[in-house]
């Protein structure tokens, strides 16, 4: 029988992994300073397993204190974006449904340019640790005004926070509309997301609350499905459905916080990823969570490689790309109307 | 089995149920009729604590309900609700194997044993040939079998059906009845059932529970509930009721205008 075995979600993870894996080799090897792709491989096999030698002090630098940790920090990301968008989409029974969707990134991105502004955002951590603080303050906020007579209800909940969502966005733009030239463009960048801050503090920092919730949703994947089956369904079968909601609300709620924290606001992961590993995969989470992970971490190194490469030496926020591919690809499966019939 | 101790519930204002108290026996076929709004569904509702009456208790097997855990009801109780279908495209298997869920505890994935217990209670149902097809893909007849193969995977010792052969036809009412009538006899589940169809519970049905506005109006085997007077007074309409021939049970006909009197019934 063809259904959704440990040993069928070891086989395709190991195998997105492998791909998972080519990515980030491909994305270290390219960059305005050319390295060849077996040097670069070298250099990076080299300091894993902890020999010296292979390449100048130069390249060293760029493939292991810039490339390699920007890619797995995009990485990381892009695997958080992912399955928290996978989650929220379940939870609210609504295709359309991204891990911003609860003002989340909005609260983020308040905190983020309220460092700018402040000046912090030369200090290696503030930027980072003042969004993260803005997107637990508005993860607080919306889950206090999203309940009813003490328990979640999807709908208070979404509305709760597109609701906070807009007011922190009349907030954002009054912090543009105040602010200089030169923190104008690094707030325009963060806000369409970028890695060119990246570093191995940020992933050691984002790595554990990431792993943690990923952990957790992941020994809830099969309760996951009976929610998504129907919650009165999930309620005969023995799920205390409410309890499992609102926890899995939070973690995927803490994956976006942490995401958007380093990086800023890169749309559109978190929508066509799940979407589309869906198609390929189907809707149980036992095998969608860890694949979108992996397929969500090729994807944003991809798309951050060609932010960085395409008008190099200039770079691009990685936002427009995913955007751009994004946004037609996900035309595309709405116009097979797949999309909507597979939630 | 089941003991009802003169529960009442209410959504808001008014109270849907009220002082409702019966018993269901081990291994009975229990039918549960009345007009639209007579409180069938929130009652079996409550059966299975999707809802909590605010007065009253319910005991299963001497136990309260609401003592138990959401794990344990489910491994007493199954449920076959109305437009049971979930609008996620599941595959059959995957369906029936949910009703292993309350087994399974924090297992992510199924056991050898829970597929093989599946897979029998797909051969019983005879859903087998159809176990890789997507749920949203089969017809009325099929999906209600699925969710009885889920019940039967559940290793349930009650099955509540809500409405089972609303949107049926026929051939597919008397299918799907049979194996209601199978899994109650040769399987020895005890099964509650609401239904509109009153000659099908005066049918199939051992005991009969007759709800109006939300009391208990009449209980008894079908010949003490299914009466000219009874239907008169709960749903307000006349029929004629007879003996079906063959069955010698209760039987409803309904008359159009010209053949009936108002109140009492006058045959021509």
């Amino acid at each position: 029988m063809k259904i959704v075995t440990l040993k069928r979600v070891t086989l395709i993870s190991i195998f997105l992994s492998l791909l998972l894996v080519a990515v980030i080799l491909f994305s270290i090897t390219v960059g305005s300073v050319k390295v060849g792709p077996a040097r670069s491989i070298t250099i990076l096999l080299q300091s894993i397993l902890g020999l010296k030698g292979g390449g100048t002090e130069t390249e060293r630098a760029i493939i292991l204190s810039l490339r390699f940790p920007r890619a797995l920090l995009a990485g990381l990301v892009g695997a958080g974006l992912s399955v928290s968008g996978v989650i929220f989409q379940a939870l609210l029974k609504n295709p359309l449904a991204d891990p911003y969707i609860l003002g989340v990134s909005s609260g983020a991105a308040v905190g983020a340019i309220v460092a700018i502004l402040m000046g912090l955002s030369t200090l290696s951590f503030g930027l980072p640790l003042a969004s993260f603080i803005g997107s637990l303050l508005t993860i607080a906020v919306v889950f206090y005004f999203g309940r009813q007579d003490g328990k979640i209800h999807p709908n208070t909940l979404l509305l709760a926070g597109v609701i906070i969502g807009s007011f922190l966005s009349a907030l954002i733009m009054f912090f543009i509309s105040i602010s200089q030239k030169e923190e104008l463009h690094t707030i325009i960048f963060w806000l369409m997301g970028d890695f060119s801050f990246s570093n191995y503090q940020a992933i050691r920092i984002i790595f554990p609350y990431i792993l943690l919730s990923f952990l957790f949703l992941y020994s809830r994947a099969r309760q996951l499905n009976l929610i998504l089956s129907g919650e009165e369904n999930a309620l005969q079968l023995g799920v205390n459905v409410e309890n499992l909601r609102l926890i899995s609300y939070l973690f995927a709620s803490m994956i976006t916080a942490a995401s958007v924290s380093v990086c800023g606001l890169i749309g559109f992961v978190g929508l066509i990823v799940p979407h589309s590993v869906r198609l390929i995969f189907g809707p149980d989470h036992r095998l969608l969570i860890p694949s979108s992970a992996l397929v969500g971490a090729s994807f944003l190194i991809a798309s951050d490689t060609f932010a960085r490469t395409l008008l190099a030496p200039v770079e691009l926020p990685v936002g427009v790309i995913t955007a751009a591919f994004g946004g037609p690809f996900f035309i595309y499966l709405l116009r097979m109307r797949k999309v909507v019939k597979t939630i | 089995m089941i003991e009802v101790e003169s529960i009442s519930f209410r959504y808001h204002k008014e109270w849907v149920l009220q002082n409702v108290s019966f018993q269901v026996g081990k291994g009975e076929f229990v039918g549960l009729i009345g007009p639209n709004g007579s409180g069938k569904t929130t009652l079996l509702k409550i059966l299975y604590r999707l809802l909590s009456p605010q007065q009253g208790e319910i005991f299963f097997e001497h136990v309260p309900l609401k003592r138990m855990s959401r794990t344990d009801i489910a491994k007493k109780i199954a449920v076959v609700a109305q437009e049971a279908y979930p609008l996620f495209p599941f595959r059959v298997i995957e369906i029936v194997l949910m009703g292993r869920s309350p087994y399974l505890g924090h297992l992510v994935f199924e056991r050898e044993r829970d597929l093989e217990i599946a897979r029998k209670a797909m051969e019983w149902t005879e859903i087998l040939p159809i176990f890789e097809r997507p749920i949203d893909e089969l017809s009325g007849g099929e999906r209600k079998r699925v969710f009885i193969a889920r019940a039967l995977a559940q290793e349930s010792e009650v099955v509540l059906l809500d409405e089972p052969t609303a949107n049926l036809d026929i051939h597919h009412q008397i299918e799907f009845l049979d194996l209601i009538l199978a899994l109650n006899r040769e399987r020895g589940l005890t099964i509650v059932m609401a239904s509109h169809d009153l000659n099908i519970a005066s049918e199939f049905c051992d005991r009969l529970i007759l709800l109006h506005q939300g009391r208990i109006y009449k209980t008894g085997i079908p010949e003490e509930v299914i009466t000219e007077e009874n239907i008169k007074t709960v749903y307000g309409c006349g029929v004629w009721v007879d003996k079906n021939p063959i069955s010698g049970m209760p039987r409803i006909n309904l008359l159009k205008k010209g053949v009936r009197k108002s109140g009492t019934l006058e045959r021509d």
